[in-house]
């Protein structure tokens, strides 16, 4: 009986065993730490929903910048269930450039970081207006053929609906498409 | 108030004290149709595309007031050929005229004119979205014909989806306390943010599929055409042509006063037969398009105050 007992011991023990034993750990480990690895100067947005992440990207148009950016998404989170974290090395953002954002993370922070340090963080704010950000859903609309700006008002903002300064169409979350 | 050199694209820019101001200029200039307030100006018709009652109403427009008309009635003659954007279309042709009218198949172009031209520019329809000289004219038939605007029964009965002379009438009428009625087929109802729009405003709507379920109830029935063109599948506009037809047995179960508006032109939906009724309203409503377009013209030019 005691020589049973013993080995359940034993096989409870192995089964608990901190993972740190385990080889592959620290690799999953370090790609973890790679995710959430800190930057210097820049800005951080968090808690974008998952789906909206590479919108941001386009929105603030990131793809343009010099320096590092980082991109995650599909990460877990208590209140998104999916979100997504981008990570501007150098480049603080302003007031009006996040309030761009809004259309698609209108719950995102957005820290600004100095030294490693938050300095600051800015609130998601929904405009009254976009200018040229947003691409007009109507094939006929006349910015879809002139080269000109769009402009679109903020008629509601839960739940979010959009009117196109030129042809008037009222636009909703999921009619947004990036220009 | 002060219309001078003011752009006028859309009804939604008008308040309710803007419209009426406008509808009793047109009153005014009805009653002296013909004066010279316009001599030496000079209106630049752009239609971009095909247009029978607003090109030619807004051109005996100007020439009843002693205004000169330049312009063309189609793109295929102009530089858009060549590939000139319309921004420069506008700006060029500014320099020749002291006000433009423009009719453009795409939505928003009249706005984007607007920002281009230093001069006025009146919209005369661009795409499915704004007409705004039509709603005004159709208030103004309106106010003749029933002596009021205010506490009216309004039907509304065909292509309410892509109808922009509909939705553009609904918001404009929604300043005067209405009851509407939204006749068409599921497929080609009022758009939900219209009816968004009239519930905020705490308007009383009913929408049916069924032309005579309301009938006795209406001051006033709206006919529109089902638009072949604005139709992105043709087999969808098959389906639907000819679904509602005002005839005189129609006629029967309405109020007499009951007055029948078509912007025009009609197809086969209001039978001949209802031309010669107390009911017709149309042509009349037609011939209104003149006293408003010479109110606007009068007053944009800054000739009427």
């Amino acid at each position: 009986m005691a020589r049973k007992k013993q080995k359940k011991v034993r096989k409870l023990k192995e089964k608990i065993k901190p993972k740190k034993a385990d080889p592959n750990f620290h690799r999953e480990d370090s790609k973890k730490e790679l995710k959430i690895s800190a930057i210097e100067e820049g800005t951080v947005i968090d808690h974008i929903p998952a789906d909206a992440t590479f919108k941001v990207v386009e929105i603030l148009k990131l793809n343009e910048i010099k320096g590092v950016v980082s991109i995650a998404t599909n990460l877990q989170s208590k209140s998104l269930g999916k979100k997504g974290i981008v990570k501007v090395a150098g480049k603080i953002l302003t007031q009006e450039e996040v309030n761009k954002i809004a259309i698609v993370a209108p719950d995102a922070t957005v820290n600004i970081i100095k030294n490693y340090n938050v300095k600051e963080k800015i609130k998601v704010k929904t405009p009254e207006m976009l200018d040229n950000v947003i691409k007009c859903s109507s094939p006929v609309c006349i910015t879809n053929h002139e080269q000109i700006p769009t402009k679109f008002y903020v008629v509601k903002k839960e739940p979010l609906l959009i009117k196109c300064h030129y042809c008037e169409r009222m636009m909703a979350k999921d009619d947004i498409e990036i220009r | 108030m002060d219309f001078k050199n003011r752009d006028i694209i859309s009804i939604n820019d008008f308040s309710k004290e803007e419209l009426l101001y406008v509808l009793k200029v047109a009153r005014q200039i009805e009653s002296k149709p013909r004066s010279n307030i316009l001599k030496g100006k000079i209106m630049a018709a752009l239609f971009f595309e095909p247009s029978t009652r607003t090109r030619l109403s807004f051109t005996s427009s100007m020439e009843q007031l002693g205004g000169e008309i330049i312009g063309f009635s189609s793109a295929n003659v102009t530089s858009i050929q060549k590939g000139e954007s319309l921004w420069d279309t506008i700006k060029m042709t500014e320099q020749y005229a002291d006000i433009l009218v423009i009719r453009h198949p795409l939505e928003g172009s009249a706005r984007l004119a607007a920002e281009a031209a230093n001069v006025p520019v009146i919209n005369g329809g661009d795409g499915a979205n704004q007409h705004p000289t039509q709603t005004l004219l159709d208030m103004y038939t309106i106010q003749k014909i029933k002596g009021k605007l205010d506490n009216l029964h309004i039907g509304f009965v065909g292509d309410l989806k892509y109808g922009r002379t509909v939705h553009s009438l609904a918001m404009a009428l929604a300043h005067f306390n209405p009851t509407f009625y939204f006749i068409a087929p599921d497929e080609l109802q009022m758009p939900e943010n219209y009816l968004d729009a009239l519930f905020e405003k705490k308007i009383r709507y009913h929408k049916t599929s069924d032309l005579s379920r309301f009938s006795k109830e209406l001051d006033v029935l709206y006919v529109t055409r089902i638009q072949k063109e604005r139709f992105p599948d043709p087999l969808e506009y098959e389906k639907f042509k000819g679904v509602y037809r005002i005839d005189e047995q129609f006629l029967q179960n309405v109020k007499k006063d009951m007055k029948i508006m078509h912007p025009l032109p009609r197809v086969d939906e209001i039978d001949k037969e209802v031309d010669k009724t107390q009911h017709a309203a149309y042509f009349e409503q037609a011939a209104n398009g003149i006293p408003v377009r010479k109110a606007l013209l009068a007053l944009v030019l800054g000739k009427v105050k």
